[in-house]
């Protein structure tokens, strides 16, 4: 478990942090979402004991980082996966932190195990990829077997395969109670691997909710259907009041309806229905709805990242330039089906 | 248009790209795909005249990249290793650049507006963050308006609004009938941006179709069924031969062995109402997976650990 | 339409016309990318004050110790007094050029740079050339004008003892700073080139400008001989000498032609290696 009450960091006149309260409960998935400069990477070093808190607190069950015992026993992080001696193997960098924190060198072979890693573990760590890179840091990071791990985009640099193993990873490890905690840029990878959203925007905690709430709050909905007969199904959904669009495609979009009250219409009638979806937004749309929505936010992104000028559209263009709210058309192209 | 023609690169006893053919064309977006040293990068960069090919040839509307005359007015490249000296100012890189093609100065300035550095042009790249560096390289490949572009891993180190903003311009440049080829790892990225796919596996040829052929040839179809008569549901589904299986979420069924409209039209007959009648389509990424798993070619790593979940969705 | 019109802006693409990639684009560029980057201020600073301070330091060492200097000591000064004005000054100052000419190609391998490079010039013997013709330019101007105001700040420290003449004999001596410059800039350029590696290629060349080219003094006889003359630098240096070392074979201006020979030959390898490899 981890929590921030008020907490608050200060560069100069720049409130990086500005009175987080946020929760991360054990045994499930929590995804940080912010945009560059938001201060997600602040947040996660003050709970990590890097850097001071200019006022509030962040504990991990209930201290602070600084005054646990063994904290690498209690936490496992993954912040940045270069920071590694590139002339030490493998399997030695594992060795020292497990010297360093009293843990069984049987822990070592495990964590390497755990991560395949086991084929290198005695080259030397200079030369690996990205991707082993990435390995070798969550494999520190479960060494102490914590029970509290923090993952800063951890698909870095993985390939497809990779990519599918540590989102399962991340999953069984919530399943077991552990509280899992993942930044991320990807809304796409996000969508499929959290249970509970943490966004941040300015410093300031935009959302602490469940994955669905947060879709369902922050996005449009509708059904999508299709049937064989919809000259006879359309003027029967029309008349509870439902707002129908037809599409192109022959589908019809109903508005306002849940899928079983228009399964209900067609059943009772007797008519066909070749679909009956529920479309939701994906967490993408939904969270650039949040943040968009934000205009203090737009107006003052002038974050670590300096990247102000994103902000601006470029004269006389239609295409808009980084960071300028997403048009209608390609908002729908992105709606994508509910699965299960 | 790039068109690969029998291409092989090999470094020493190793085959990087091994007799590897395919045609990317304009007006639409080819994502490319592949594990970890399948060969993207070396083909990428055979592409792009900066490696030698051992034999075949790759080719840019028919002439080989080192044939091209201002190259960067006809392919924009974004490679994924650095490629600007951390000592110069992001204006200046992309001037030198624009000066090899006669480009007018102008356009860096506008470029770099495009991409959102404006505010920091003057600096050193040196200072740059993995996201502003990516900018800076997807404004070297804006730079002389080109016709092709060639991304290598785009998304990497933007957030979430950059992540979106290059996809619309994928897009745009290539509803634009622009030539669009983009690697990349990121399976649920690439089903939402890509119309076309070439999969690599060691340098070989694993696939190369539309994005929807490739989802429904690797996986299966199925349909998600919600009803408030599952029992009679079941049994009629069931004199069929089509399968019903539970899911975790209940109350709701998995029709396999069928389509949507045929069982929309089964329950209609027999008078039984339906809440819900969703045709599930599987992932990229399952699909990307059960290919790699069939082809046998790709080296298997590690299993997902911890007895945790198998992966599908 | 509208995504090209707007996403790419072509109107000021179209204000560039369509020319084709010529030769005076990549001198351009390559210039910008000298001027661009902080190590060639710092180089040629330190080039500038270090041949300076020399040109005046040993001129004035001399005139207070003149008293203590030995007969044959004082006849090579009275006979060559801008030969050691100028040697002085290029001892160290050769050095900055030497490491900027190696950064210029190197440092492009080393930062990832050359991949830009080769996208924007694939032919890569033209971006040589022009990298080559910019670089040596500028190092032969600068080393023109530190040539002749080191001679002048040297001509006042001499006052006192001898009158320093610019005869037309002599002019070569200055005049042959900046072309020893220029070919060393150009010299470091091409083993950049060809090392890829900045700091491996700075071992090379500051290993053969003050080692090697002075432990091959030390081997006996006629090989001896040719191995010092025929070394590229020590050929090269020839053209700021008046009276040219006993073991030295060959005149000022045929050593500076070795140091052009031995230039052009690494530059011809480059140029095949270039071609050659994997950027």
């Amino acid at each position: 478990m981890i929590q921030a009450t008020a907490l608050t960091k200060r560069y100069g006149p720049r409130l990086a942090v500005d009175q987080a309260d946020f929760t991360v409960a054990p045994g499930k998935v929590t995804g940080f979402l912010g945009p560059n400069g938001a201060g997600k990477s602040t947040t996660m070093r003050m709970i990590l004991g890097l850097d001071r808190p200019s006022s509030g607190s962040v504990t991990i069950n209930g201290v602070p980082y600084h005054r646990l015992a063994a904290p690498l026993r209690e936490v496992g992080a993954l912040l940045d996966a270069k920071a590694v001696h590139g002339g030490r193997t493998a399997y030695n960098h594992l060795l020292v932190l497990a010297k360093a924190n009293g843990l069984p060198r049987g822990r070592v072979d495990a964590v390497i195990d755990l991560v395949g890693l086991h084929s290198v573990a005695k080259k030397r760590s200079g030369g690996f990829s990205l991707g082993m890179g990435q390995r070798l840091g969550i494999a520190a990071a479960l060494l102490g077997d914590p029970g509290i791990l923090m993952f800063d985009e951890p698909v870095n640099g993985l390939d497809p395969e990779g990519i599918l193993w540590i989102r399962n990873l991340m999953k069984a490890l919530a399943a077991e109670g552990r509280t899992v905690f993942v930044s991320s840029h990807l809304m796409s990878e996000m969508a499929l691997t959290a249970d509970h959203l943490v966004v941040i925007g300015l410093g300031k905690i935009l959302a602490d909710e469940p994955m669905a709430d947060f879709i369902a709050k922050n996005s449009v909905s509708y059904v999508r259907v299709r049937s064989p007969q919809m000259a006879d199904l359309g003027p029967k959904l029309a008349s509870r009041g439902w707002r129908i669009e037809p599409q192109p495609d022959a589908s019809v979009h109903v508005f306002d309806a849940q899928p079983a009250q228009i399964g209900d219409v067609a059943g009772t009638a007797g008519l066909w229905l070749h679909e009956l979806t529920l479309v939701q937004s994906s967490l993408e749309e939904a969270f650039m709805r949040l943040t968009a929505g934000s205009v203090e936010y737009h107006a003052g992104q002038t974050g670590d990242a300096g990247l102000a000028g994103g902000q601006r559209v470029p004269d006389g263009t239609a295409m808009p330039g980084w960071g300028t709210p997403v048009p209608q058309e390609i908002q729908n192209s992105q709606v994508k089906e509910r699965t299960q | 248009m790039i068109e690969v023609k029998d291409l092989v690169k090999k470094y020493g006893d190793t085959t990087a790209v091994d007799h590897l053919s395919f045609a990317v064309e304009p007006g639409r977006i080819t994502g490319f795909l592949g594990p970890n040293g399948a060969g993207k990068s070396t083909t990428m960069r055979l592409i792009l005249g900066l490696d030698r090919p051992t034999s075949g040839n790759a080719l840019i509307d028919g002439k080989p990249y080192r044939d091209l005359r201002d190259p960067l007015r006809y392919v924009g490249a974004l490679l994924e290793a650095r490629a600007v000296h951390g000592g110069r100012s992001a204006f200046n890189h992309l001037l030198y650049l624009a000066q090899t093609q006669g480009v007018p100065k102008k356009r860096v300035s506008e470029v770099l507006d495009l991409v959102g550095l404006s505010a920091v042009a003057g600096k050193r790249t040196k200072g740059f963050s993995l996201g502003m560096g990516q900018r800076l390289g997807i404004a070297a490949a804006l730079l002389g308006d080109p016709e092709i572009l060639i991304l290598d891993e785009p998304v990497n180190g933007l957030d979430p609004e950059g992540v979106l903003w290059i996809r619309q311009l994928l897009k745009a440049l290539a509803s634009d009938g622009r030539t669009i080829f983009v690697s990349s790892h990121l399976m649920n990225e690439m089903a939402v941006t890509a119309d076309h796919l070439i999969v690599i596996g060691r340098g070989k040829l694993q696939a190369d179709m539309p994005v929807g052929q490739f989802i429904a040839q690797f996986s299966d179809t199925a349909v998600l069924v919600r009803t408030p008569h599952a029992d009679s549901f079941r049994a009629a589904v069931g004199e069929r031969g089509w399968s019903v299986a539970n899911t975790n979420d209940a109350g709701a069924l998995i029709v396999t062995g069928s389509t949507a409209p045929q069982i929309g039209e089964l329950a209609a007959e027999r008078g039984l109402v339906l809440h819900e009648l969703t045709p599930q389509k599987a992932s990229l990424e399952e699909a990307y997976m059960e290919l790699t798993r069939e082809s046998g070619e790709f080296a298997h790593r590690s299993a997902p650990v911890l007895g945790g979940s198998d992966g599908r969705a | 339409m509208a995504a090209r019109d707007s996403v790419l802006t072509p109107t000021t693409m179209q204000a560039a016309g369509t020319g084709h990639a010529h030769f005076g684009r990549l001198l351009l560029a390559e210039w910008t990318k000298i001027r661009s980057v902080r190590s060639t201020y710092w180089s040629l600073i330190a080039l500038i004050i270090a041949f300076l301070f020399f040109s005046w330091l040993f001129p004035y060492l001399t005139v207070s110790n003149w008293k203590q200097a030995t007969p044959t000591q004082q006849a090579n000064l009275i006979e060559d007094p801008i030969g050691s004005i100028m040697s002085s000054g290029l001892f160290v100052g050769q050095l900055a050029v030497a490491i900027l000419g190696v950064m210029v190609t190197a440092s492009e391998y080393s930062t990832g740079m050359i991949r830009s490079t080769l996208l924007a010039s694939p032919h890569r013997v033209r971006m040589l050339a022009a990298k080559s013709i910019v670089f040596a330019l500028l190092i032969l101007v600068i080393g023109e004008v530190i040539a002749f105001a080191g001679f002048f700040i040297g001509r006042q420290t001499f006052k006192s003892l001898l009158t320093v003449n610019l005869s037309s004999g002599d002019v070569r001596q200055v005049f042959g700073v900046g072309l020893y410059l220029g070919m060393l800039g150009l010299f470091s350029l091409v083993l950049g080139s060809l090392i890829r590696h900045v700091a491996g290629a700075i071992t090379g060349i500051v290993a053969l400008l003050l080692v090697i080219s002075n432990l091959i003094q030390l081997i006996p006889g006629r090989v001896g001989k040719y191995l010092y003359t025929y070394e590229p630098t020590n050929a090269g240096f020839a053209i700021i000498g008046k009276r040219l070392p006993d073991n030295f074979l060959i005149s000022s201006w045929e050593g500076y032609g070795v140091f052009a020979a031995w230039t052009a030959l690494l530059w011809a390898l480059a140029a095949y290696l270039l071609v050659r490899r994997d950027a």
